[in-house]
This record gives C-alpha cells, sequence and structure tokens, in this order.
C-alpha cells in the first residue's frame, strides 16, 4: 500500500465532494465567497463578531444539505 | 409490453455504445428481443461497434420523416437474430428530430421487443433529451475519475427531474492495479460519493478495443472477465441478483485460487 501522500485518490474524493457539493447548491466557490462576506457584514452591524474567523460551509446530511455558519463572538466584559 | 432503458452518462467518451452494445448482445444471448436505438444523431457510432456499419440503408431520422417503416430500417445482427438495430442518421444532426417523436418511435417498438436500449449521445443538450424520451429506466456509464463522475451526479438529478428515477450506475474502467496503490477510487468511494444503486463494474481492458475493431461485441467471448461482467448487467438487468464482481481488492484466498485455477 502506497504511503498515505500518494494516494491521490484521497485528493480525487476531497475534490469531488466539494465539486458536487457547489454543483449541487448550484453556488460556485467565488459566489460563496461573496455570500460569506456581505453576510459577515451583516452580523457585524448587529454583533460583536470575530471577523477574522467568521465562516460558512455548506454540510451534506443523508438526503438533504444545509448551510452552517461559524460566527464567534467577542467577549466585551 | 418491453422495456425501454436509455444508457447515458453525461460526459463523452466513458463507454456508452460499447455497454448499449455488449448489453443488447447479452441480452440477445439470454433468448430475449432486443433492438439497440443509436440516438446520437450526425455522430452515429453504435453500427460500428457492433460491426454493422455496411448493412445501413435507412435510419431513424427516415423512420421519423415517413420515408420508410420501421422494418427497412432495422437491421439484423448476424449474429443473432432476434437483436436489432436501429442506426442513427449521419449527414443530420440532433434537431432533426423531437423528443416526442423518439417517444412514440420507443413506444412502438416495446410492442414488439423485450428490450428497447437507446444509447445516448454526450452532453445534456437536445440529443440527450431525445434519448431519454421513451425511456422507462436509466443505466449511468462512469468511470472513476473526477470529471466523470461530476458529470455522473449532475445527469442523475436531471434524470429525475424528468421522472426516471433511481438510475443505475454502471462503474467502467476500473483498474485494479491503480486501486491497490490508491491511485484510483475503488466502488465504495463512488458508492459513498454518489449514493446510487450500482448496476456493474467494469474493468479496463485493452480487449474492448480489440473487440471494437472487429466490430465483435466482447460479450461474445466466454473467456473475457470483461464480456463477464455484461453478461453479469444483463442478468442483474433481467432481475437476478447477482453480487458485485471484484472490485478491485482482491481477497488473498481467491488470489490463491486464481493463481492455481480453481476459481
Amino acid at each position: 500500500m502506497a504511503p498515505f501522500w500518494r494516494r491521490s485518490k484521497e485528493t480525487a474524493k476531497e475534490r469531488l465532494r466539494l465539486i458536487l457539493i457547489h454543483d449541487r447548491i448550484e453556488l460556485s466557490p467565488g459566489k460563496m465567497e461573496e455570500l460569506k462576506n456581505d453576510l459577515r457584514e451583516v452580523f457585524k452591524k448587529h454583533l460583536n463578531v470575530k471577523t477574522e474567523d467568521f465562516d460558512i460551509s455548506v454540510s451534506r446530511k443523508k438526503d438533504s444539505m444545509a448551510l452552517e455558519a461559524d460566527i464567534p463572538l467577542r467577549d466585551s466584559r | 409490453m418491453g422495456k425501454s432503458i436509455v444508457i447515458t452518462s453525461g460526459k463523452g467518451g466513458v463507454g456508452k455504445t460499447t455497454t448499449t452494445a455488449n448489453i443488447g448482445m447479452a441480452l440477445a444471448v439470454m433468448g430475449k428481443s432486443v433492438v439497440l436505438i443509436d440516438a446520437d444523431i450526425g455522430l452515429r457510432n453504435l453500427d460500428v461497434v457492433m460491426g454493422l456499419e455496411n448493412r445501413i440503408v435507412y435510419d431513424l431520422v427516415d423512420v421519423v420523416e415517413d420515408r420508410c417503416r420501421m422494418d427497412q430500417a432495422l437491421i439484423k445482427d448476424k449474429r443473432h437474430r432476434n437483436l436489432m438495430l436501429l442506426p442513427a442518421a449521419q449527414t443530420r444532426d440532433k434537431t432533426a428530430v423531437e423528443p416526442e417523436q423518439v417517444a412514440k418511435l420507443v413506444e412502438n417498438l416495446r410492442d414488439d421487443f423485450d428490450y428497447v436500449l437507446i444509447d445516448s449521445p454526450a452532453g445534456i443538450e437536445q440529443g440527450f433529451r431525445n434519448a431519454i424520451a421513451g425511456a422507462q429506466e436509466a443505466v449511468i456509464v462512469t468511470t472513476p475519475e473526477v470529471s466523470a463522475v461530476r458529470d455522473a451526479d449532475r445527469i442523475i438529478g436531471m434524470l429525475e427531474a424528468e421522472g426516471l428515477n433511481d438510475p443505475r450506475v454502471i462503474i467502467n474502467r476500473i483498474r485494479q492495479d491503480m486501486v491497490k496503490r490508491g491511485d484510483m477510487m475503488d466502488i465504495d468511494d463512488m458508492i459513498e460519493i454518489l449514493a446510487i444503486n450500482l448496476l456493474g463494474i467494469v474493468p479496463d481492458d485493452e480487449d474492448i478495443i480489440v473487440s471494437t475493431n472487429k466490430g465483435e461485441p466482447i460479450v461474445l467471448n466466454n473467456k473475457s472477465r470483461t464480456g463477464e461482467a455484461f453478461r453479469n448487467i444483463a442478468r442483474r438487468i433481467e432481475g437476478e441478483e447477482l453480487p458485485l464482481e471484484n472490485s478491485g481488492r482482491e481477497k488473498f484466498m481467491q488470489k490463491i485460487k486464481r493463481m492455481i485455477g480453481i476459481s
């Protein structure tokens, strides 16, 4: 068995998973980045968000997909 | 009434035509009456893979445009009399027929044959629409590559939007040596990613090129493992429950058995 860094099928699988998610939600990675930036601004307006750690991602469950947002907040005490 | 099945893929060059020819031939060998429709108008090839290119007089477009009767256009296979081919037109393009016309033609053929297999062109445009128009079931051919799997996923979505639910997938050109060293996705990887029903696995085999050179589908070779793979696919289409062949990870004992020639 080849060492893990040589197993190109793992790279293929990882790339495919991402490609299929973007194909299925009909949102390209570039558009997703735009959405992320817009959302970050919206949250910033109302909350003290750690903007540098703000992230969104699509997760695939069995039969459905969900957009998940990670919105870390600054503790201002 | 017979059953109509479209063989499609999205991506070109993954083996749709070879698959159609071999499944058709295997079903005919099993005693079924089969008609193969080449729906790739303008780029016909199924006739060549079947070795029937010299017998073409009329084609699908001639039938649709009433220049001949269906029985004048159908070409009888030279090896099996219960296998027929309806060739595509070569000098026209995919806009020469409409999906409704193909649907009607397929419907009529289902009266006379156990199976109507439709070889789809690559792509997702009108040629694809024409090919799926009369189909009750769909078989998707793909290879273990990122681009082919991506297109297969897209095609599955489009077929389901057209009411062709639960298409079954054939994974073509699996190379055991590459699977073994981790440079090719295996069956489990593909099932995990696509969440699909598998109809069969076909090994990558240079004998396919030899058989295409001769115009003799590889299922006619009883010794060929690739032929065996297609024969098993035909049996699964007929409703038999067969375990999937070796997916690339040969078990130790199987290897020994094969080496000493008892398997």
